[in-house]
Parts: structure tokens; C-alpha cells; sequence
């Protein structure tokens, strides 16, 4: 039972980093492999706020703030040039983003694990196990900010160019929908999430370093992936899914060393049986 | 006779500049070392220069010429690590000559990297770009996971074998020649093409009768095999061999030498592969601790960098002009046209330019695919009219 | 052998529920031209995927020369006889002219030669490459591309792209060969000179070309049968003349009177 809760709250962390994945990948049709870093500077960005006032709430503000103009910033300089090039360019350069800032962190802040705490939390007794509060805290806001992209994408005019460009960037283009500032926006969102994400990620595991982004990032990546990519609920389900399976594995002591290796075996195998995920949909290549 | 005909005629020195550079290198350092004059520092540099050479050129057959990004090129080098020192552990009590045991665990090492190779070359049949790159990156991290976890390659604790002396660096490069080719023989043969026309256009290429699963699956097998014989040199030369070294972080320190080198070039990969593992040498005992990062902030600046110069699509045109390739064309037009009458040229300029005013004149030539794909309802609705009309 | 070239029997092939393409039976004789026509949407480049092995018909099979090559993959399809051109161009834009139509070569019986062949560089190799260049200089020199093989294919114009691919499927050595809107995007000079390749291509190559295009004089004025195609069935069928002037086709393609 406390293996599954701890499973719930690894799994509200990677669907939330899973939805910034999701809907960047969805829209602008990139894998954006610094996504995970993003997340580690908004770790920092918190670390640094933190020390400077302490108050909680203004890190939160600050990490988010940073976080979207680090991942608008990306865009435009890094991303924005190689609209139209091959998809092998793109990766590339989202592979040189995610060292870029993986260096840069470690020179400023060294690769050490520096202690954040956010606030302390206790844990209260549901039957006999114990759960941590940030745990609720982080699934309750995971669903709210769920909730709250779904109504975004379906209801406002920018949400449903989002669905427009996914569909069709050229089509859209054409509809008059400004495809390079719906892409912005995109990434602005997805680098809030990721914001949340650090938040929550501190909540639980109360420390950073350079590198805190890359395995979640990858991992969410495959969350993202189990859950059909582009799909907002596929992402949280995929994330919750596989922080389960994570906790479960490790807490058979056969299977432990091999977790890592078995969530990639896990997505390798998804992505040849079912390469839509469980909630995705079928798309066929014109010739 | 027939035979030795064909090879002249399709002799050209440009080909063979990099197979006879690395046989001066050879001979100058061998020579070197058994009069004394090489020191061991050199002798190891130059032994992980003839590895990432190897490792380099292997996965540019991957990324460069079939046109799909590997993230797990360390884990193929990784398995042929591995093997290949398990393989010696057991073969140096039974075997006396220390060349035979190399050669025979090169060899294992190689196959059983192939076989792995295979095993991911079948994703790759079906999956492609984005989500096959995650796919490797994942098998990368699997072979990693499984290897540190077995007791019978030692565990955490790693692999050890017997090692070369200094001498090690000779069989390599040696490795380096052999690989260059039948790499570039490959290359610049049919299947070379089949191969360079499914990167360009696997539905073309498809529809021409190529067999693309075989291709696909060929290029991933030579690759891994090449990247398990570097395994196996590394594994000779490096002691223990642990397999936090074969992480994702190398995997992109290899496609760091392949992008800078210039992705579907080999010269460019031995190239970058020899200025990378040297700077990583003299970086590696000059930069301690968190300085360390700067190496990477290195390699991140030189990836986005070259792939944003070289692939932009709005920096064509100025690439085109600033380019060395264009430079040296530049030259060698300004010299050939000494020679060759002007006249002839003004007319070969002016075909070029009505060809550049009908090339401009045609919408549909601006990427094709995209607007095609796009725009097949208006394109067609133009051409109803003139149905009409004939009618 | 039958005296079809190529013979279709109920071809058909659906989408998740669409009937893209039902009921097709096409019969084309040796050497003939013969057009597929019929308005947007209505199966035509779905019929060529078909006919290359792209996709995989739901019902009925086609024979090629005797040959019944339903379901078979795109290489096997292409070694039996079949080649095509795309309605979009889809050439290897990186490469040269000549290596264009070397990329058509690869899949013909008298060039095969495995890959290790060509790495230890053994005889064969030799052999095979000089005989396949001179191959493909021939045939760049009867479509009057020549001059130009050593050019990036990308950066040739328009209507020699066109003829470039058409060589470079010609290469694959078919029996029969698809032409996808060949005329796309071409002003009246260039049709007019597309509609003398494509009848030099048949009476040089005792080609059989079976075409799809929407320019109706290009149609009516080289191809001698015709089926027309309306939502994935067959709307008419026969003589040239005789199908245009049907008034079924002519609703089809300008709408009901008022």
C-alpha cells in the first residue's frame, strides 16, 4: 500500500513533466530534450530565491517566471531557426540546449547536491499507512492543472489554434492562425509546468544538482510516450502509471538494480507494439 | 586483367588521402616508439584517438548516411568492452600469443556488438527520427543496467584484464585502416547510394525497389559491429572496464565528433574524433571538479552552433556564400576560367541564370512536400475550370 | 499468359470504414497509354499505392504480365515491373543527376551484388559499377539530361526534375509504368513537350504507361483508353473519345445542371 502512495506521488511529479513534454511535442512536433533541464533550473531558480528572502511563495513565482522566459528564450535563439529543417537538426540542437544548461548549473552552482526545503510537511495515517502531505498536494495540483490545460485547449481562441497547429501546421498557417506564436506560447506553458514540476519535485526529494532533470525528464518522456504523445490525460495517466511501476519495482529486491532498465524496456516495447500510447491516435503517412 | 583496369580508372587520389594519412601516422609513431621516442602518455592518447576514430566513423554510417540519430552508440561499444575482456580473461591462460587474443576478441567482441545491432536495428524498421532516437537512448541505458548488475562481468566493481603495454596503439590504428576501407568501399558503392538515397527519401527509395529493412538493418549491424571492436580496444586499453563509462554522456560525446566533423563525412569524423580526444586528454588533467563542466559547455555550444549554421534554413544562402567548400570552388573556377575561353563561360552563365529564372518562376519548387501537402484542395480547384473549358 | 499487361481484378482497399478504392477492374494491353482520371479525392493516387505495393488491397488482386503480385512488398513488386513517378516530385534532391538514376538500377537482377562484394572491393563490383554507369548515361543521354548529371538533382528545373524522375523509374526496367500527374504545375509549352516524352518513352521503350492527370488535353490527347474514378468506384470506362464525351463523366466533373 505505501509502495503504491509513494508510486502516486513519483507519478504526479512525471505526469507533470509528461504534460510539458506532450504538449511541446504535440504542437511543435519536437522532442524537446532540454525540457527535463528546465525543470533543474527552476530547482535552482528556487534554491536561489530561497537564500536571498526565503519566503516560499516568492520562489514558486520566481521559479515559474524563470522557467517560461528560459523556455521562450530557447525557442526563439535555439529552436525558431530550424523551423523547416530536418527533424535530425532539431534533436541535435535540443541535445546541445540540455548540456548547455546542465554546464552552465554546475559551473555556477558546482555538481554537489545543495539542500532545498520548501516548507516541511508531515504525514498523516490513511488505515495503516502513512501518507506524505506534499504527496496530496502535488496529485490535487497535478488534476487542477490538469483540468485547467484541458479547459485552455478546448475553450480559449489561443487553445484552439494549439489544436489547429498540432493538426496541421500548414493548414493553420493558412487559416491565418500565427503558427510562430502559438509555438511561444507552447513552450511558455511547457516550461511552467516544469516550474510545477521542480516545485514538487523539491517538495519530495529536497535537494538539487545539475543533472536532477535528465533521468525524470527521460523518464517522463517515456510516461508521455505510454500515454499516446499529444494527449493531455495520456500523459497524466502514462505518469502516474509508470511512477507506480517504478516504486513496485524497487521494492522487489530481485528486480531493483534493473528498474531503470525495465520502465526503457517498458517504453521500447510500447513504442513497437502501440507506438500511439494508450490514449493516442492512429496517423498515416501520405505518399 | 579486366580487374586491375577498373581499379585504375576508379582510382582517385581524394579517396585515398585519409587511408594513407593514417598509415604515415602509423609509421612515424611506430618508429617513434621502438627508438625510444614515445612516451606512454602519448602512446595512450593516441590509442583513444584510434578508438574514437573508430567509435566516430561508425556511428556517422548511422546518423551521417542512413539519416537516424543514435543515442546509444557507448552501449554497442559498451557489450564489445565487456565480451571482449571476458573473452581474454579466458583466453590469455589458453592462448600465449597476446595478438592472437586480441585479434579472436576483437572479433567476438564485434559480433556480439552485431547482434545487438540487429536487435536495434529492428525498431528502426518501424520507428524513426524522434521516438527510434529515444529508443536507442533507452537500449544504451538497458545494456548499461544489465552489465553493471551481472556478477559474471564483475559487477560494480568492473572487468579486468591483462593489459597491452604501449604497443597497444599499433594493432589500433592498424583496426583504424582496415575499418576506414571497407567503410569508404561501402560507402562509394550501390549500396552506399541505396543507402544515401533512403536518408534523402525512403518513400523514393522504397518505390525504386530498395530493399529498405535490409539497409536499415545492414547499417545498424556494420556500425555496432565496428563499435564493439572499439569496446574491445578500450576494453584492452582501460582497466577496469566499468560501465559508468559507457553512459549517454559518451554517446553524445560521439555524436559531438560526428555533427563538428560534419554529419556524411568521414574525413570530417576522423578529423573531429582526433581535435576532441585531444582536447578531452590535455582538459581532462588541466580541468578538476565543477571546471570539468566547461568541457561540456563546450560540446553544447558547438553542437547547437554547427547544426543551427548548417541546417537553418533562413542561413542557406549565406552558408553557400561563406562555406570553405564554396570558397575552394571559387578558386579553383577562377583558375580553371584562366584557361578555358571566356566566352564559353558568359554562355554557360547565361544557361545557369535562365535556368534560375525558371526555377524561380515555378511556386510549387519552394519544399514541395510542404506545400503539396498543404495545398492539394486549391491546387486542384484551379484546375477545374479548365476542365470546364474543354468541355 | 494472358494478353494483358496488366489485369485488376475487384481491386479494393478501405480505410477504417471508407471505401477509398472498390470494385477496380482495369485491363491494359501491352504498349497501350492509358489515363485514369476523375475529380479530387476519388482513389486515383490510391490505385497507384495499390498497384506499387505501398498499401496492401482489402479485396480483389492484380496481375502483372501473368504474374499475380497481390500483397507482395514494394521491392518485389518493383523487380516483377512496376515503376512509378510521384505527383509531388520526389526526387534525391542531395544527389546528382546520374546517381538518380544509379538509385534506379540497384533492384535489377543483372546488377546484384552483396554488400561484401563491394567492401572487399572483389571483381564483381567493378564489373557491375561500370556497366550500371554506362546504363545510366544512356539513359540520361536519350531524355537529353546528360549535360547535366554531375547537378544536384534539386537544382535542375521544373520540367527536367519531371523527366529525371520519369528516367530514373525507367531505370528500374518495367513493364509497366505509373505516371502520377505528370503534368502538375507545367506551363502549355512544357506539357505539349511532357506529351512528346511520354509518347517517345512508349515507342522507345515498348513501354505500357499507365497515367493519371487532370490536364484534359494532355488526357484526350495522347491516352487511348481511360477509366475514370468517382469516390473509389468506376464511373466509365472505354476509348478515349467515348468516355469524355460520356455526360455521367461530365457531371462527375462540373457538378448537376440547375
Amino acid at each position: 500500500m505505501s509502495t503504491f502512495i509513494d508510486g502516486l506521488s513519483l507519478g504526479s511529479i512525471y505526469a507533470l513533466i509528461a504534460l510539458g513534454y506532450t504538449m511541446v511535442y504535440g504542437i511543435a512536433k519536437m522532442l524537446n530534450f532540454a525540457h527535463g533541464d528546465i525543470i533543474m533550473v527552476g530547482a535552482y531558480a528556487i534554491l536561489t530565491t530561497l537564500n536571498l528572502c526565503g519566503n516560499p511563495i516568492v520562489a514558486i513565482v520566481a521559479s515559474v517566471v524563470v522557467c517560461t522566459l528560459l523556455g521562450v528564450v530557447t525557442e526563439k535563439l535555439a529552436y525558431r531557426p530550424l523551423r523547416g529543417a530536418s527533424p535530425l537538426a532539431v534533436l541535435i540542437t535540443a541535445i546541445g540546449v540540455s548540456y548547455f544548461l546542465q554546464s552552465i548549473a554546475q559551473l555556477i552552482y558546482g555538481a554537489k547536491n545543495r539542500p532545498v526545503t520548501i516548507a516541511t510537511f508531515s504525514a498523516v495515517a490513511i488505515g495503516n499507512a502513512k501518507i506524505n502531505i506534499a504527496t496530496i498536494i502535488s496529485l490535487i495540483a497535478g488534476a487542477i492543472i490538469m483540468a485547467a490545460l484541458t479547459v485552455f485547449i478546448k475553450k480559449t481562441r489561443t487553445g484552439r489554434a494549439m489544436l489547429a497547429v498540432s493538426e496541421d501546421r500548414g493548414a493553420a498557417l493558412l487559416m491565418g492562425i500565427n503558427v510562430n506564436r502559438i509555438i511561444t506560447i507552447t513552450f511558455a506553458i511547457g516550461s511552467a509546468l516544469a516550474a510545477f514540476a521542480s516545485v514538487f519535485y523539491l517538495m519530495q526529494i529536497p535537494s538539487t544538482n545539475p543533472t536532477l532533470g535528465s533521468m525524470p525528464g527521460i523518464k517522463a518522456f517515456t510516461a508521455a510516450v505510454i500515454g499516446g504523445i499529444g494527449s493531455v490525460s495520456g500523459a497524466m495517466i502514462g505518469g502516474v502509471l509508470l511512477g507506480v511501476i517504478e516504486k513496485i519495482a524497487l521494492s522487489v529486491p530481485a528486480l531493483a538494480p534493473y528498474t531503470t532498465a525495465l520502465e526503457f524496456a517498458l517504453l521500447i516495447i510500447i513504442l513497437l507494439v502501440k507506438p500511439t500510447g494508450l490514449m493516442g491516435k492512429q496517423r498515416r503517412e501520405k505518399v | 586483367m579486366a580487374y586491375f583496369t577498373n581499379i585504375k580508372n576508379s582510382f582517385k587520389l581524394k579517396n585515398y588521402i585519409n587511408y594513407i594519412g593514417v598509415t604515415l601516422f602509423l609509421v612515424i609513431t611506430a618508429s617513434m616508439l621502438y627508438t625510444g621516442n614515445l612516451n606512454r602518455s602519448t602512446a595512450n592518447l593516441i590509442t583513444q584517438i584510434a578508438y574514437s576514430i573508430i567509435l566516430a566513423v561508425s556511428l556517422n554510417l548511422v546518423v551521417g548516411f542512413l539519416g537516424e540519430l543514435s543515442l546509444g552508440h557507448a552501449g554497442f561499444m559498451c557489450v564489445g568492452a565487456y565480451i571482449g575482456c571476458f573473452v581474454a580473461l579466458k583466453l590469455h591462460s589458453v592462448i600465449s600469443s597476446p595478438l592472437a587474443v586480441l585479434i579472436i576478441t576483437m572479433l567476438i567482441g564485434g559480433l556480439v556488438a552485431a547482434v545487438f545491432g540487429f536487435i536495434i536495428g529492428l525498431p528502426a524498421l518501424r520507428l524513426k527520427g524522434d521516438y527510434l532516437a529515444i529508443v536507442t537512448l533507452a537500449f544504451g541505458e538497458i545494456v548499461r543496467t544489465i552489465f553493471k548488475n551481472l556478477d559474471t562481468f564483475g559487477g560494480a566493481l568492473g572487468l579486468s584484464t591483462k593489459k597491452y603495454g604501449t604497443s597497444l596503439f599499433i594493432p589500433a590504428l592498424i583496426v583504424v585502416i582496415i575499418m576506414l576501407i571497407l567503410v569508404q568501399n561501402l560507402i562509394r558503392s550501390k549500396h552506399g547510394r541505396a543507402i544515401t538515397a533512403i536518408r534523402d527519401n525512403e518513400i523514393a527509395a522504397r518505390a525504386m525497389g530498395i530493399n529498405v529493412a535490409f539497409y536499415k538493418l545492414f547499417v545498424f549491424v556494420i556500425s555496432a559491429f565496428f563499435a564493439g571492436i572499439a569496446g574491445v580496444i578500450y576494453g584492452h586499453y582501460a582497466t577496469p572496464v566499468l560501465y559508468s563509462f559507457f553512459s549517454y554522456n559518451y554517446s553524445i560525446e560521439i555524436l559531438v565528433m560526428v555533427v563538428l566533423g560534419g554529419m556524411g563525412s568521414i574525413n570530417g569524423s576522423i578529423l573531429a574524433a582526433v581535435l576532441i580526444t585531444f582536447i578531452n586528454f590535455q582538459l581532462t588533467t588541466k580541468l578538476s571538479g565543477d571546471l570539468a563542466a566547461l568541457k561540456f559547455l563546450i560540446y553544447a555550444i558547438v553542437l547547437i552552433t554547427i547544426v543551427i549554421f548548417n541546417n537553418a534554413p533562413a542561413l542557406q544562402p549565406f552558408k553557400e556564400r561563406f562555406s570553405l567548400k564554396g570558397l575552394i570552388a571559387k578558386i579553383s573556377g577562377k583558375i580553371k576560367s584562366i584557361f578555358v575561353k571566356t566566352k564559353d563561360i558568359d554562355k554557360e552563365r547565361a544557361k545557369i541564370k535562365d535556368d534560375a529564372a525558371e526555377w524561380k518562376r515555378i511556386p510549387t519548387k519552394i519544399d514541395m512536400d510542404a506545400l503539396l501537402s498543404v495545398d492539394v484542395k486549391h491546387e486542384k480547384t484551379e484546375n477545374q475550370p479548365d476542365e470546364k473549358e474543354d468541355k | 499468359m494472358s494478353e494483358y499487361i496488366l489485369e485488376t481484378k475487384n481491386l479494393g482497399i478501405s480505410f477504417g470504414g471508407l471505401k477509398a478504392v472498390q470494385d477496380l477492374n482495369l485491363k491494359i494491353e501491352k504498349k497501350q497509354l492509358y489515363g485514369l482520371i476523375g475529380p479530387n479525392g476519388a482513389g486515383k493516387t490510391t490505385v497507384f499505392n495499390l498497384l506499387t505495393g505501398v498499401y496492401t488491397p482489402t479485396t480483389g488482386e492484380f496481375i502483372l504480365d501473368g504474374e499475380n503480385l497481390t500483397g507482395k512488398s514494394q521491392e518485389v513488386i518493383n523487380h516483377r515491373g512496376i515503376a512509378r513517378t510521384f505527383q509531388n516530385i520526389r526526387l534525391f534532391n542531395n544527389m546528382s543527376v546520374i546517381r538518380n538514376v544509379l538509385v534506379g538500377l540497384h533492384n535489377q537482377s543483372e546488377f546484384h551484388v552483396n554488400p561484401f562484394t563491394s567492401m572487399l572491393r572483389l571483381p564483381k563490383h567493378y564489373e557491375c559499377e561500370v556497366n550500371m554507369r554506362s546504363r545510366a548515361k544512356e539513359l540520361l543521354r536519350i531524355f537529353g539530361l546528360e549535360e547535366e548529371r554531375n547537378n544536384l538533382a534539386c537544382n535542375l528545373p521544373y520540367g527536367k526534375q519531371r523527366k529525371l524522375e520519369i528516367a530514373r523509374a525507367l531505370a528500374t526496367n518495367p513493364k509497366l509504368l505509373l505516371l502520377d500527374e505528370p503534368a502538375a504545375g507545367m506551363n502549355p509549352n512544357e506539357t505539349a513537350e511532357l506529351m512528346e516524352t511520354i509518347r517517345f518513352v512508349r515507342d522507345k521503350f515498348d513501354m505500357t504507361i499507365l497515367l493519371i492527370e487532370h490536364d484534359m488535353k494532355l488526357v484526350g490527347g495522347i491516352c487511348e483508353e481511360l477509366t475514370v474514378l468517382n469516390f473509389g468506384t468506376v464511373l466509365a470506362q472505354g476509348k478515349t473519345d467515348v468516355v469524355l464525351n460520356d455526360p455521367k463523366v461530365i457531371t462527375a466533373y462540373v457538378g448537376e445542371d440547375e
